[in-house]
């Protein structure tokens, strides 16, 4: 067993309105910032041991489709190191 | 017979709800949800609040815990089950009714009276009233922005499956009416089976008379048919 460290992105689907997002632009215009748009997601590091980087893979997308995102609103993806490149 | 109120560490509307229940000669019980479904149940009750924190995402932890299989499984049968603010964001993440509810487009909690108009009164929970009708009811929700695919959405009206609108007092679906940005004003819909339901806003703190508007009394009686 290795340990890997897998880091689930969870997004909204491109079209499904941000509110937090666009209030978090509209302070940062505010603020005297030049910018156009700004995207948020939430990011899940998940340390486990698995056979390999697959099988991690694996376990981190079966926890994305079964709590970490919501299918009807997100989309997510998933990426794998080993534990020690982590950081 | 008896309503189960279920109780999430985190619900705050569960005592509400079983009082509004017996107001109406309707017997409930609020039941933790460690403890499993009593054996009489025949009526199921997901309450408001902001069960475990709202953490990860309104309804989301509480969608997953055992107790919910329980109640897929009472609702296959038949048993009537209403899930109202929290209780319908946990209907929903479980899978009971279609869709999602989100940040409100205002990005803030949203707490008055609102008018519903009923889109099909057909069901058990809105068997009092004609469709097309006003009723007035309070929200208290800051994740009621109701989403859903295009695709689902033409399902859930091809179905006759939307329960409530968000509506002006004439009942006309405005954008001023949607409190909360709501996919088609959407406040309320059915599962597969009618007698299953989740809405937004709060039919047990519009039964009492002391507190206002008595429109939701109608809407619980569902749990009679």
């Amino acid at each position: 067993m290795t340990a890997y460290t897998a880091t689930v992105t969870v997004r909204l689907k491109h079209g499904v309105l941000d509110p937090e997002a666009e209030t978090t632009k509209q302070a940062l215009d505010r603020l005297g910032f030049e910018l156009s748009a700004l995207r948020s997601a939430d990011r899940y590091e998940v340390d486990l041991d698995a056979e390999d980087a697959d099988e991690a893979e694996d376990r981190a997308e079966s926890m994305a489709e079964r709590l970490l995102a919501n299918p009807t609103i997100h989309d997510y993806e998933v990426s794998v190191v080993e534990a020690d490149d982590a950081q | 017979m008896t309503v189960a109120v279920i109780q999430f560490g985190g619900s705050n509307c569960d005592r509400d709800a079983v009082r509004a229940l017996n107001y109406l000669d309707i017997e409930a019980e609020r039941v933790w949800h460690e403890d499993g479904l009593p054996e009489d149940t025949t009526g199921i009750m997901l309450p408001g609040g902001f069960s475990y924190g709202d953490y990860l995402r309104a309804g989301a932890m509480a969608a997953r815990s055992p107790i919910m299989a329980e109640v897929r499984e009472a609702a296959d049968d038949g048993v009537p089950v209403l899930g109202v603010c929290n209780g319908a964001q946990v209907g929903s993440e479980s899978g009971l009714t279609a869709g999602a509810f989100t940040t409100n487009e205002s990005a803030r909690f949203q707490c008055e009276h609102v008018h519903l108009r009923v889109e099909n009164a057909d069901t058990p929970w809105t068997q009092e009233f004609e469709t097309g009708d006003v009723i007035e009811a309070p929200i208290a929700h800051g994740e009621g922005r109701f989403e859903i695919t295009d695709e689902r959405y033409d399902e859930l009206e091809a179905n006759d499956q939307i329960l409530f609108r968000y509506c002006d007092a004439e009942g006309n679906l405005t954008d001023e009416a949607n409190p909360n940005g709501s996919t088609g004003n959407v406040a309320g819909i059915l599962g597969e089976d009618d007698s299953v339901a989740v809405l937004m806003p709060h039919p047990e703190r519009a039964t009492l008379p002391d507190v206002g508007s008595t429109d939701g009394a109608d809407v619980l009686t569902g749990f009679r048919a």
